[in-house]
């Protein structure tokens, strides 16, 4: 059934070097006031919660003094087979060939079936449960770029495709090809916020990329491999089992 | 003496059927008032989800899915009597099944129209519903899901149609008695129509957990484009419709007092469901066999790690694989005529294809899907069950109304 990952000329994408990420929050926060991510009351209901990027905690299951772990931050993968994209039945999401291999989501054609959350075995999606909320006074934080979603509907990560527009504009204004921009001048806002440089971005195909060298490293790993969705989203981690929790190997006995 | 007789009769009895008895009109309205009130319960309820979105649902990002569409597979499946019955009635031509169709009908739509109010429900956008048709994705099993389901509710409402036209009063008016007539001589078309939409229906709901290819539980590779749940939901609604048919009918004949459905037309049912589900059973044992040794282990996973705890426990599974003995029981003649086991067959055909209904929505999303997850559970909430039972009154009402005033079972007369 699945039909394969797509050929992409530019495929922009994300490294994560789960070693240096310190697990502070600040690239999730830094996504809640990029993309207007509507805010949850009570966020002890952690599965209600709307968060385009996750920081998962990972542990090896030890105990002290052998005892590890690490902080995991997770945006969607951006597959290049995206499990999600064939099973939306009016096409409100959709796999971006031409413009780097985005997955989009059109808030005002979802109905909200929540189709495209189930077959997303990474959890990147989540659902607006009810109307958007901001507390008086937090509605100064909206930004213009990013529209807000109403109840009803999904919403996920665009790796702020906005600021993709903004740079592909700007390279055109310039006289330059918008196909060909710098690296460092289209980068999402958690990239942008990391404090200890734990997210990298760019083009996954280009070698002048940082992306592309860290992607090819022998540390590089990708979620779930085996189910063949190629996300465009690789982690770096030295740690062995922090590889091997990666996704299922038969032997694995699951922790965390 | 025919005055008193007269007299005896319940007041509306001139919209009886002919040569019919029924209940007073009293009984008969508090039956149908109590429906009504757990029916309003039921649309308070809906009312609650559709005017503040799904915030009072057990659902979550983890469980995207829960007990609505669960509710409306196990529906789906069993209403299934109304185009497997009216395959073989007019299909096949088995003019036996003429005292049984009415029923396999009116249980159908009653089934199909209560899965629409329950999906409308499950969408958070239902004013949106019908992008659906105008921005099809023609990859997506649901969109042919809502198309096939749409057409067919049509399809079921053109074949009511005849029925509702036969009530003695309508009857009279001539046009109407002519339109009856002549929707009885094309309804061979229908059911064609009908046995095609709702085959495809049935795979494409199977196939919407069957292509989820990032989730090993759900996923199920398949024959060309069709994962193999497309053909086990198929199968496994063809052979459990017709018995639940008989199921609904026997209980309406202990409600009501009277004999409805010859003995031999519910055997013959009985051995319909038998042979299809003991290709059920095979076909679904032989999926099983490979989704253990060949399907898991290529995701890097065991068998034993699909289930977990009561609510997802392997005894499920097994239950699901036992659908062998009431296939076998309902293929012996000897122990299909005996009553018990032949209603018991059908109670258990009905739990194995509403519970792998259940694992097919709800243990597919508890398993965790990444290894450092955990196992995830989901509760329905007051709304979620209220909105499905409401379904169960809707029924009710709907058998009621059509028992008491169309000639639901035509045979009736000559029974009792």
């Amino acid at each position: 059934m699945a039909s394969g990952p797509v050929e992409l000329k530019i495929r922009w994408g994300m490294v994560i070097d789960v070693d240096k990420c310190t697990g502070c929050g600040a690239c999730m926060t830094a996504c809640q006031a990029e993309n207007n991510v509507g805010l949850e009351e009570n966020f002890s209901k952690e599965h209600r919660a709307i968060s385009w990027i996750k920081v998962r905690k990972l542990d090896n299951g030890k105990s002290f003094p052998d005892y590890d772990e690490v902080y995991m931050p997770q945006p969607c993968m951006q597959c290049q087979n995206p499990p999600c994209v064939p099973v939306c039945p009016v096409v409100a999401t959709e796999k971006g060939v031409e413009d780097g291999g985005f997955v989009s989501q059109i808030a005002p054609r979802c109905i909200g079936c929540r189709y495209c959350m189930v077959a997303c075995p990474y959890e990147s999606r989540a659902f607006n449960w009810h109307d958007p909320v901001w507390p008086e006074g937090m509605e100064k934080t909206l930004t213009p770029n990013t529209s807000t979603r109403m109840r009803g509907v999904v919403e996920k990560c665009t790796y702020c495709h906005h600021r993709y527009t903004a740079a592909r504009a700007k390279a055109y204004e310039e006289g330059r090809d918008p196909n060909e921009l710098g690296e460092d001048e289209y980068i999402p806002a958690c990239v942008e916020k990391c404090p200890s440089g734990a997210l990298y971005f760019g083009d996954l195909n280009n070698p002048e990329h940082t992306v592309y060298t860290l992607s090819h490293s022998e540390n590089a790993f990708r979620l779930l491999e085996k189910i063949g969705a190629e996300p465009q989203l690789y982690y770096i981690s030295e740690r062995d089992w922090v590889q091997k929790m990666a996704d299922y190997h038969l032997e694995l006995k699951r922790k965390g | 003496m025919q005055n008193v007789s007269m007299n005896a009769m319940p007041r509306d009895a001139e919209f009886f059927p002919e040569g019919v008895t029924r209940c007073s009109l009293q009984k008969f309205l508090i039956m149908m008032g109590v429906s009504l009130v757990i029916f309003l319960w039921g649309c308070y309820a809906a009312y609650c989800i559709l005017a503040v979105g799904l915030e009072g649902t057990g659902m979550n990002n983890h469980f995207a899915f829960g007990a609505w569409i669960t509710f409306d597979l196990a529906v789906i499946a069993l209403g299934a009597g109304a185009f497997f019955t009216g395959f073989l009635r007019y299909i096949l031509n088995i003019k036996e099944l003429d005292k049984i169709i009415n029923l396999t009908v009116v249980l159908g739509f009653a089934c199909y129209t209560g899965a629409l109010i329950v999906l409308v429900l499950e969408i958070g956008q239902p004013l949106r519903a019908w992008f659906v048709f105008w921005h099809a994705n023609i990859h997506s099993m649901l969109t042919e899901v809502v198309f096939c389901i749409t057409i067919y509710t049509i399809v079921l409402i053109i074949e009511y149609l005849p029925l509702i036209l036969g009530n003695r009063v309508l009857n009279r008016n001539k046009f109407l008695h002519s339109l009856g007539h002549n929707l009885h001589i094309v309804m061979p078309v229908f059911a064609g129509v009908g046995a095609f939409l709702s085959t495809f229906h049935q795979g494409s709901l199977g196939g919407i957990s069957g292509v989820m290819f990032g989730r090993a539980f759900f996923y199920r590779d398949g024959f060309f484009i069709w994962p193999w749940t497309f053909f086990l939901f198929v199968i496994s609604a063809a052979g459990s419709g017709p018995m639940f048919t008989v199921l609904i009918g026997t209980l309406m004949e202990k409600v009501t007092g009277k004999k409805l459905i010859p003995m031999e037309v519910k055997l013959l049912m009985g051995k319909i469901s038998g042979t299809i589900m003991i290709i059920y059973a095979v076909l679904n044992s032989m999926s099983a066999l490979w989704w253990a040794n060949g399907l898991l282990p290529r995701f890097g996973l065991t068998f034993s790690q699909m289930f977990h705890g009561f609510y997802f426990g392997q005894y499920i599974f097994w239950f699901e694989l036992s659908a062998f003995i009431p296939a076998i029981i309902l293929l012996t003649p000897k122990w299909r005529a005996n009553t018990t086991l032949l209603y018991l067959s059908g109670i258990w055909l009905v739990l194995i294809v509403s519970l792998n209904r259940y694992v097919q929505v709800i243990q597919g999303q508890a398993f965790p899907a990444m290894p450092f997850q955990n196992w995830e559970f989901y509760a329905p909430t007051w709304i979620e069950w209220s909105t499905c039972l409401m379904v169960v009154p809707y029924v009710v009402m709907l058998l009621g109304l059509t028992y008491r005033y169309l000639p639901l079972f035509p045979y009736e007369k000559e029974l009792n």
